[in-house]
């Protein structure tokens, strides 16, 4: 393997897990932030334990999120300082932008909303909980703009006396018409993770017939959430599917592995091919489905690879145009199956719970929660590995070959001696992450209130000024 | 005053903001086991920076990202120049961020003393290759005409680097101990204290000594009134926390931080990053930048955004302004820390 190969794997790795984290907390903050102002407005300790319960779990969650996103940014220089030559006069704004509008907002509210019980006012220290959820979605907004600028760049021009690419207009980068259905795609399925996070947690305890009040609700409130979001989810894809099969008609027959362009176009759920992939032996087809998501008409055409592999040539010069087809077939299908099945999941407990009942005390169901837990995360990561995946070879989509973006002078060594480290201790971290929600889990909401006051401190013989001091409510 | 030159001053100021935050952070890290003799008195320590570490090293987030957004050329050749001190400082900062959020999570002594390792490497680190990295930045490293890095590891480790990494671990050990002196009551304050005037004395040889070559290889007049200007600061920070006024010493020693970073920006400008290989290929202020046009636009950005975040961080530092002890730990640890029989 040279440093190119190695460095997209360290890009692959490190963003899909990283990516891990990100939905969970944009989904479970604004979730936690509904909780808190149900017991803000209530006052019922039903509501205040939800907040910490899931809060505790949320927060265990957002420290990952927040280290490994470091990498994220340090990496576009480390291996990829080619394309951070050729792309930083666009590409930087909205990164920048996000670090300084959104990044701040978050670290600062979080930090105020861990210590700040009992410490703010209690509508004070509920806006901090709701900045920190309004950031994380800022924060999804701006870099969803700079990776649709990859996929689709607009507002810029190429100085080819500098060989780079110039702003000429950062509304136009911001208002992106890729991002305007990637966005909304992104967003809606941090809900939908985050939703499925507090279905299967609150089937676990529902299935024991523990905390049943705390869990009800929760599990209700995830019902409701992975099913609206289940339907936005499957909109905004529907809708960028579309966007997509103009501005990257590529990405979308490589989707579907569709060689020659049809009209119309069937969908395969799954198929058997040739090792090479050329040609399919066995499928199982939804007639017109293809035309209908890629043009809104169900005997619209959808062009075939060869068809833009041709076509590519004669704009961009010679070259294979081609993604690696089985990737961006099955990562397609896995992204949009074990996206269905969560929302199809809520969509049944959500049946199954009315008049009172418990879905969870059948074991069936509280197993099907339990192990749904992991797909919607498995959906998200597919569709990134598909979506990047499925742009090669360009970094930047008709404008930046991924081979010319990898540092000059980096060798093969020294990436894999990052990739080695970086793989190896996200392993550590992973092992420890899931062990401590595990752990929080099993040990359940807090029997009481438990911003009261905390008995037998040890008094400090040099306390003077502070004599009176309660303990902190939160301690590190 | 152009706008790239505006920038150079911008991301002057965020990597100033970034030590003046996070040195003290890196600081109490370090000496969490020498200041923190048990357990409740290195919670003590860590609380003390708990609510605001995070939005503390988000400076350095933001100031990587406005390098990167302002500076493409100078961010793309110092990130893939200096390759594995980064790394190392990725590696540092992750353990070092978790440890934070998990070390208190499981009642276990193993457990703690694990995630103690981590903030402690995690504080060191940084604290060492960000002096080495800066000193490097501003002595020169071998670039080709393409812009790139063409040095490996060892060529960053030569005696300067390493002295300004020194110079930086032990300034932020005592602006650390400073700090810990200024947020804490019982006898942690006064260790902290006395600690801090005994590695202040190595931080004010080393910090001079830092200063002095600095000058006398890269300076100019601008240098050298600030690089004064930082161990006058320094010596009266020293002073201050000598004749226990702690808010003075704090303030002292930031300002000192402060000066350190400000000299090593104004001995660097015009350039970015020089080259040893050829001053023609020097990364410079102008060669380095964006576009007028993208600078423009970014500047209004911070014009309105920059004022509103300090204001927030200030008023976090506000509401967290409270000194803590040993009588601020809770005794019982937190729900789900201890292990829970299954109902």
């Amino acid at each position: 393997m040279d440093a190119l190969d190695l460095a997209r794997w360290q890009f692959g790795i490190v963003t899909v897990y990283h990516f891990l984290f990100v939905p969970l907390t944009i989904g479970l903050s604004f979730l936690v932030a509904l909780m808190q102002t149900a017991w803000y407005r209530t006052g019922d300790p039903k509501f205040l334990k939800m907040t910490k319960f899931w809060g505790k779990l949320f927060l265990i969650n957002f420290a990952m999120g927040v280290v490994t996103g470091i990498v994220q940014e340090f990496q576009f220089g480390m291996n990829w300082s080619a394309y951070s030559r050729f792309v930083g006069d666009v590409f930087g704004a909205p990164l920048a932008i996000e670090a300084l509008v959104a990044f701040f907002l978050e670290a600062t509210f979080i930090g105020l909303w861990i210590f700040g019980w009992d410490r703010l006012p209690k509508g004070i220290h509920l806006v901090c909980i709701w900045l920190v959820a309004i950031s994380t979605n800022l924060s999804a907004f701006f870099i969803l703009a700079a990776n649709s600028w990859m996929q689709h760049p607009v507002g810029f021009e190429i100085n080819p006396e500098r060989g780079r690419a110039e702003l000429t207009s950062l509304w136009a980068v911001l208002n992106n018409s890729t991002n305007q259905v990637a966005y909304p795609h992104v967003a809606t399925a941090a809900f939908l993770t985050a939703a499925a996070f507090i279905i299967g947690i609150s089937a676990w305890h529902l299935y024991r017939r523990q905390h049943t009040e705390v869990m009800r609700e929760s599990m209700k409130m995830g019902f409701v959430v992975a099913l609206i979001f289940g339907v936005g989810v499957t909109v905004s894809g529907d809708l960028q599917a579309k966007v997509m099969t103009e501005q990257q008609p590529m990405k979308m027959a490589a989707a579907e592995a569709i060689w020659d362009s049809q009209a119309p176009a069937s969908f395969s759920v799954f198929s058997v091919g040739t090792p090479d992939g050329k040609s399919e032996l066995f499928s199982v087809r939804v007639p017109y489905l293809l035309s209908f998501m890629a043009t809104g008409d169900p005997n619209g055409e959808v062009e075939g690879i060869r068809d833009i592999q041709r076509e590519s040539e004669e704009q961009f010069g010679p070259g294979d145009y081609r993604p690696i087809i089985p990737v961006t077939y099955w990562t397609f299908r896995y992204m949009i199956g074990f996206g269905i099945v969560t929302a199809a999941l809520a969509l049944l407990g959500l049946i199954m719970m009315r008049g009172g009942r418990n879905p969870a005390e059948k074991r069936w169901f509280y197993l099907a929660a339990l192990w749904t837990i992991p797909f919607p995360l498995i959906a998200n990561s597919f569709g990134w590995v598909f979506t990047e995946m499925g742009r090669q070879p360009w970094v930047v989509y008709s404008q930046m070959f991924t081979a010319d973006g990898v540092s000059p002078l980096v060798g093969p060594w020294t990436v894999a001696t990052s990739l080695t480290v970086l793989t190896l201790l996200y392993l550590v971290l992973a092992v420890v992450e899931v062990g401590l929600i595990v752990r929080y889990v099993k040990a359940g909401p807090p029997e009481d209130d438990a911003s009261g006051p905390i008995e037998s401190p040890e008094r400090d013989a040099g306390a003077g000024t502070d004599e009176g001091d309660r303990p902190l409510t939160f301690a590190y | 005053m152009t706008l790239a030159e505006f920038w150079f001053v911008l991301v002057g100021f965020l990597f100033a903001g970034y030590f003046l935050l996070e040195g003290f952070d890196f600081g109490v890290g370090m000496l969490l086991p020498v200041l923190g003799r048990d357990d409740t008195g290195r919670r003590v320590m860590i609380n003390t920076i708990g609510p605001v570490w995070d939005m503390n090293e988000t400076w350095l987030i933001v100031a990587g990202a406005s390098l990167f957004a302002a500076f493409p050329y100078w961010y793309a050749t110092l990130f893939s120049g200096f390759y594995l001190p980064l790394l190392l400082i990725l590696v540092a900062l992750i353990l070092r961020g978790v440890a934070f959020e998990y070390r208190g999570k499981v009642d276990d002594p193993v457990w703690r003393q694990r995630w103690d390792i981590a903030i402690v490497a995690g504080s060191v680190v940084p604290a060492l290759l960000w002096g080495v990295a800066f000193a490097n930045i501003l002595r020169g490293v071998p670039i080709n005409a393409n812009g790139d890095f063409t040095g490996n590891l060892f060529t960053l480790l030569n005696p300067y680097g390493l002295l300004g990494g020194l110079a930086t671990v032990v300034l932020f050990a005592t602006y650390g101990a400073i700090f810990v002196a200024l947020k804490t009551v019982g006898d942690i304050r006064y260790e902290a204290r006395a600690l801090a005037a005994k590695i202040g004395v190595v931080a004010v040889v080393l910090g001079a000594g830092f200063l002095v070559w600095t000058q006398l290889q890269h300076g100019d007049l601008g240098s050298l009134v600030l690089s004064v200007l930082t161990a006058v600061a320094l010596v009266a920070g020293l002073a201050a926390n000598a004749r226990e006024r702690e808010g003075w010493a704090f303030g002292l020693v930031a300002a000192a931080v402060v000066g350190l970073v400000a000299t090593l920006f104004v001995a660097l400008f015009p350039d970015v990053m020089p080259s040893t290989t050829d001053p023609a290929y020097s990364l410079t202020v102008e060669n380095a930048s964006s576009t007028p046009k993208t600078l423009a636009v970014m500047s209004w950005i911070a014009a309105f955004g920059l004022p509103v975040v300090l204001l927030y961080q200030g008023w976090t530092y506000w509401v967290f302004r409270k000194r803590i002890g040993r009588h601020s730990i809770p005794t019982s640890p937190q729900h789900g820390a201890t292990p829970v029989a299954r109902s």
